[in-house]
């Protein structure tokens, strides 16, 4: 059924409400949008934060969605610098924290995901970084530069990324990291090892297997981290990068089913037919892997705006997608398509050490995922027999001299 | 600042400008040009920015790098004539560039 007059409410500018927003008009919408952001800025991407933002190359107007006027010309009443406080399903009505209310016919939540706080001593300390947002950037640029000691804790992509960016500035790093190896909970050990040899060329020193314990601190800003070992790193400024968990409160508190994040179907829609939730705060179906998960990705994001943009406005739904995700770290571009579910091998095609190589994770014949490192044609062809389930030949799949448009079975 | 026409796969045209200095990409995508994906931003990590040149502005788009030739290698509806729009940096000298979008980016 098509609503293209419905008001619409959309609670989040991130990625993925700024998209719906900007998708929904692209679809013919005519009812009001109206874009609620608890940030200054209007949506823009988030990856390059940690990346070319990070290194100065890329400015504020490069890192937005679409320029500010977009939404005045396109009917969309953006608001920067509010939030939802809670939502009122039996009125339609959402409370903002201005204290004012804003009806709708359909609610977008795409209020994305926090990161996680270490409940340590120190914890408060200025000098204490995170990075999700342009604010959170701008200060750790400003903490970053020739000299600086920064402490990484988390050796997750974040805080490789953001370890890789602060050599490139001039910082001494150090990366704090509770797992044996890094990228434990995403990635294969051979991964994990050649990423960090790759950082410890570059300078970075790692601490395995090591917990924070907390923070010491002068004058309330930090001075040094902590280790349940007993030492102090020095620092001048710290990120934790430990991981995120989804703003998903105002629709549990509504009593929307929520399971580490709001539960939706393939059109984004949640269990109350007039709620979508898309991007970091949902909890999806996937299909390929015949199971319900929650992804921090941009493809995700976009993924499901158009999901929800189409069922709105009554378009036919979109083809299913591969999840998959990237990052860049030195001159390394890292392309991963799927998720390592229920596998039963890992194959490597290539040898890490020319620094160019794939892992793929197999199930049976399937590709479940692909770790391509400088390997588009390995992410690309990974990509696409993820999505159609062909089966491979893992004798082919593992030569390097069988080109990658060859290793159908 | 260059006038940019962009076709989709249907025919129908938008002629937007787009300032020196941001990519092709980018030119449609804060335009709200339907048919440009980008979903990676301008990495080169996607694919989904896939564009034809018009033959005639082949030469003054500029050669393509090794990773952009081996994304576009693997990308659907490929021609001669592909390019991936993130890659093409906007100048003066691409003023009265035509680009045409293939049916689907994915």
């Amino acid at each position: 059924m098509s609503e293209l007059g419905a008001n619409v409410v959309i609670l989040g500018a991130g990625h993925a409400g700024g998209t719906a927003a900007a998708l929904l008009r692209q679809y013919g919408h005519t009812g009001p949008i109206t874009l609620v952001g608890d940030e200054p800025l209007a949506p823009y991407q988030r990856p390059p934060l940690s990346k070319a933002w990070l290194k100065g190359e890329a400015d504020a107007d490069s890192l937005a969605l679409k320029p500010l006027e977009f939404y005045a010309e396109h009917q969309i009443d953006f608001r920067p610098n509010i939030r939802a406080v809670k939502l009122r399903r039996s009125d339609k009505l959402v409370e903002l924290s201005d204290g004012s209310t804003l009806a709708y016919d359909i609610l977008i939540l795409a209020t994305g995901a926090r990161a996680i706080k270490l409940p340590v001593p120190g914890a408060d300390l200025a000098g204490l970084l995170e990075l999700r947002t342009a604010a959170d950037a701008e200060a750790l640029k400003a903490a970053v530069g020739p000299g600086k000691r920064l402490a990484v804790v988390g050796g997750g992509y974040i805080g490789l990324e953001v370890a890789a960016s602060g050599r490139a500035l001039g910082a001494e790093v150090v990366v704090i990291e509770r797992e044996s190896r890094l990228l434990a909970r995403v990635a294969c050990e051979a991964l994990s090892d050649f990423f960090r040899g790759v950082h410890e060329t570059h300078g970075v020193v790692f601490e395995m297997g090591a917990s924070v314990t907390g923070f010491v601190g002068e004058n309330g800003h930090v001075t040094g981290v902590i280790l349940a070992d007993g030492r102090t790193l020095p620092c001048d400024a710290s990120v934790i990068g430990v991981g995120a968990t989804p703003n998903d409160e105002l629709a549990a508190d509504s009593g929307l089913e929520t399971a580490r994040g709001v539960v939706v179907d393939l059109e984004a829609r949640t269990s109350d037919p007039s709620i979508f939730a898309i991007g970091d705060v949902a909890h999806r179906p996937m299909p390929i892997y015949d199971r319900m998960f929650r992804m921090e990705s941009v493809p995700n994001a976009l993924e499901q705006a158009k999901q929800a943009a189409s069922a709105i406005t009554g378009r036919p739904a979109p083809a299913g997608e591969v999840p998959w995700q990237w990052s860049d770290q030195y001159d390394l571009k890292l392309q991963i398509a799927g998720y390592a579910f229920d596998v039963d091998e890992v194959l490597l095609r290539g040898d890490p050490a020319s620094g160019k190589f794939a892992v793929f994770h197999l199930k049976g014949d399937q590709i479940q995922s692909v770790e391509a490192i400088n390997s588009p044609p390995e992410f690309m062809m990974g990509k696409q027999l993820i999505g159609n389930r062909k089966p491979v030949s893992k004798a082919k799949l593992s030569d390097l001299s069988v080109s990658m448009k060859e290793v159908v079975a | 600042m260059a006038k940019i026409t962009y076709i989709e796969h249907d025919g129908t045209e938008h002629v937007v400008d787009v300032k020196t200095g941001l990519t092709v990409m980018e030119g449609a995508v804060k335009n709200n040009v339907p048919g440009i994906d980008a979903d990676c931003g301008g990495a080169c990590a996607c694919a989904t920015c896939h564009v034809y040149v018009d033959d005639a502005w082949k030469d003054k788009t500029g050669e393509s790098s090794a990773m952009e030739e081996s994304m576009l290698d693997f990308a659907e509806n490929v021609e001669p004539n592909s390019r991936l729009s993130c890659q093409i940096k906007v100048s003066d000298a691409l003023d009265g560039l035509v680009v045409r979008l293939p049916e689907s980016q994915h």
